[in-house]
């Protein structure tokens, strides 16, 4: 195994505001090795975009946001540097280029009055330095690369020509226009309707093997992490709850969270061994304010499991005792004591059912 | 090129057509003046003074027996290129800090607190003090009445730019590595055309009646040189005998001014979608 394309380390972005600091993440560590997926996964608010836009830089500067932690990210020279760090300049430099981010909402990112070659060619004469011709051409591969039909034509068109699908193909032939080694996208398929996700979905799959790049994937969709991540990282309250690889995670979540989430899933609800389908699952509650954080864990008012030793202090990301080189953390006081009976029915007795299949449906 | 376009569905309403037809047969005769009048603007006759139209002096004549015609096509001159450099002047600064205050934060309220500043004074009072402070010539009738209208511009930009910067395009190219000037000129300045335009054809009509006014009251351009408000001005004394010598420089300003003014708001109902008429 090769040295990751980016280790994020305890990164932390907070923001000041009139009702005192908001820490919107928190602590927040992962990796995304070359050519691997890793999905950031969480609800509204937990943070998912937040770390994007820190790791891009693009946090407004109105926002003041406070950011710590270290995010290292190896170029294609090789040479390692901190994204946090960086000079702006040199950021600039890696961005789209090196650095690429597709955003959710392909109907408003694509600026109305230029044309998309126009748009394309952009970044790939500000980063590549070609001449206005040859950069027009290379807009117009990058559009038969993304699969839009005519492409010769579609380059001198304007975004509100093209449908919503048709966009994020745009957008993703922009961000991917100058081969970045690293892409962080940031809800992709959000907006789209659910034939076209997959379209869009299979398009990047076969880009990030045609070209063996790193693809950071925000997202609540649990569905598509399953199909394309090759790594889960789970946030909750701007905190890691649970990171695994994505066949051990599917299979046997840790976390409360991350088994409530599951549990929402609608093909969840039929899987329970009944034969007629249950009311879909809901993780009861809300998310706490950020404002006022639960002193204890996070996620312990909307947690079914939780006891006495939830509610004292933040439990640690606990590290299982790796066997067979499986990275997987979580941060919950019952895995603990779960680590403890996992590692001793290893290979021994059958997978324990996880415990939301049998958890009370909230009314 | 979708320009003929725009101009066709300019000129489907009659009325901008109209104004058009105006601004146009004026543009025209100030251009070909010294073809298309038989005497020279500056020319006394003082034996043909205060002659009614005729055959002759089409326009008649004013106080000093100088042929009105000519002095108002030569005066179309003057007060139209004031006017289109006080537009053009104060629609590029003003885009300018409108732009400078709306985009970077920091700017803004120091910006905007000068304009409001500036706002808070009637626009002829000001250009009056100001034309007072650098002294009464044609360029510094320019110069005032640019600073007067600047601050119109930069408001109304500002509040595009606002609008603008937020927008997700604009942070997706900030994410393509692009720098922020060409940010500015390449993604946002296109976004402000139309407002700008519309601002242009107004403040180029307001200038055509702040030049005459200034120039009314004794402030602006010398009073020998023909504008449209220094022919007013120096007949007014003469009105009740031959009341075409402030009757006919008044039309020329009221026309233009008005054909300018219908002229922009074809530019804005054809520039702003929601003023579209369905169908």
């Amino acid at each position: 195994m090769s040295l990751p394309r980016l280790t994020v380390r305890n990164l932390s972005t907070s923001f000041p505001t009139e009702d005192g600091l908001v820490r919107s993440v928190a602590d927040v560590s992962f990796t995304i090795a070359p050519g691997k997926t890793t999905a950031l996964v969480g609800e509204s608010g937990s943070g998912k975009s937040v770390t994007s836009l820190t790791l891009m830089r693009l946090l407004p500067k109105t926002a003041q946001a406070q950011v710590s932690g270290e995010a290292a990210f190896v170029t294609r020279e090789g040479r390692t540097v901190d994204l946090l760090q960086l000079h702006e300049a040199s950021m600039r430099r890696l961005r789209g280029n090196q650095v690429s981010m597709i955003f959710q909402e392909p109907m408003t990112s694509l600026n109305p009055v230029l044309t998309i070659g126009e748009q394309i060619a952009e970044g790939v004469r500000l980063h590549l330095g070609l001449g206005r011709a040859a950069a027009l051409a290379h807009a117009r591969r990058m559009l038969d690369l993304v699969e839009i039909p005519a492409a010769a034509q579609r380059v001198h068109e304007y975004p509100h020509q093209l449908s919503g699908g048709m966009r994020q193909r745009v957008m993703i032939a922009l961000a991917m226009a100058c081969e970045p080694t690293l892409l962080i996208a940031d809800e992709p398929t959000t907006a789209l309707d659910v034939t076209i996700q997959a379209q869009i979905l299979a398009l990047m799959r076969r880009l990030q093997a045609e070209t063996g790049m790193s693809l950071l994937f925000i997202t609540h969709n649990l569905g598509v992490v399953a199909h394309h991540a090759d790594d889960v990282v789970v946030l909750y309250a701007g905190r890691v709850v649970e990171s695994a690889p994505v066949r051990d995670l599917f299979a046997e979540p840790w976390h409360p969270y991350t088994q409530g989430l599951l549990a929402c899933l609608p093909g969840q609800a039929r899987r329970a061994g009944q034969p007629k389908p249950r009311r879909l699952f809901a993780i009861r509650g809300q998310v706490s304010s950020p404002l006022s954080p639960p002193p204890g864990c996070a996620f312990e008012p909307r947690c079914n499991h939780a006891e006495a030793a939830c509610r004292g202090a933040m439990p640690a990301l606990v590290p299982a005792p790796a066997p067979a080189g499986n990275e997987r953390q979580a941060r919950c006081v019952r895995a603990v004591a779960k680590l403890q009976q996992a590692a001793l029915a290893r290979g021994v007795a059958p997978r324990a059912k996880p415990a939301v299949w049998s958890a009370k449906v909230p009314r | 090129m979708p320009l003929p376009r725009a101009i066709r569905q300019l000129m489907h309403r009659r009325i901008v057509l109209v104004a058009a037809g105006v601004l146009g047969v004026i543009a025209v005769l100030a251009l070909a003046a010294p073809w298309v009048t038989a005497f020279d603007p500056h020319d006394t006759a003082v034996l043909q003074r205060l002659k009614s139209p005729t055959a002759e002096h089409l326009l008649g004549t004013d106080e000093l027996g100088r042929d009105l015609f000519s002095r108002i096509v030569f005066g179309a001159r003057y007060s139209l290129a004031i006017a289109a450099f006080t537009a053009l002047g104060a629609v590029v600064c003003g885009t300018a800090l409108g732009l400078a205050a709306g985009f970077f934060r920091r700017l803004d309220a120091p910006l905007m607190r000068v304009v409001d500043a500036m706002m808070s004074l009637p626009d002829i009072l000001l250009a009056i003090a100001l034309v007072a402070i650098l002294g009464p010539s044609l360029a510094n009738v320019v110069l005032a009445l640019v600073l007067v209208y600047t601050p119109r511009v930069a408001r109304v930009v500002r509040a595009s730019t606002l609008v603008l910067r937020e927008l997700l395009f604009i942070e997706a190219v900030r994410a393509l590595g692009v720098r922020t000037s060409r940010i500015l000129w390449r993604h946002i300045l296109p976004h402000l055309m139309s407002p700008i335009l519309v601002q242009l054809s107004f403040i180029f009509a307001y200038a055509i009646l702040a030049e005459a006014g200034l120039s009314f009251l004794g402030v602006g351009v010398s009073p020998d040189t023909p504008t449209w408000g220094t022919m007013v001005a120096g007949s007014q004394p003469y009105a009740h005998q031959a009341f075409w010598v402030v009757l006919f420089p008044g039309l020329a300003i009221i026309f233009t001014a008005l054909s300018l003014q219908l002229l922009g708001d074809g530019v804005r109902d054809l520039l702003d979608p929601k003023l579209k008429k369905v169908g």
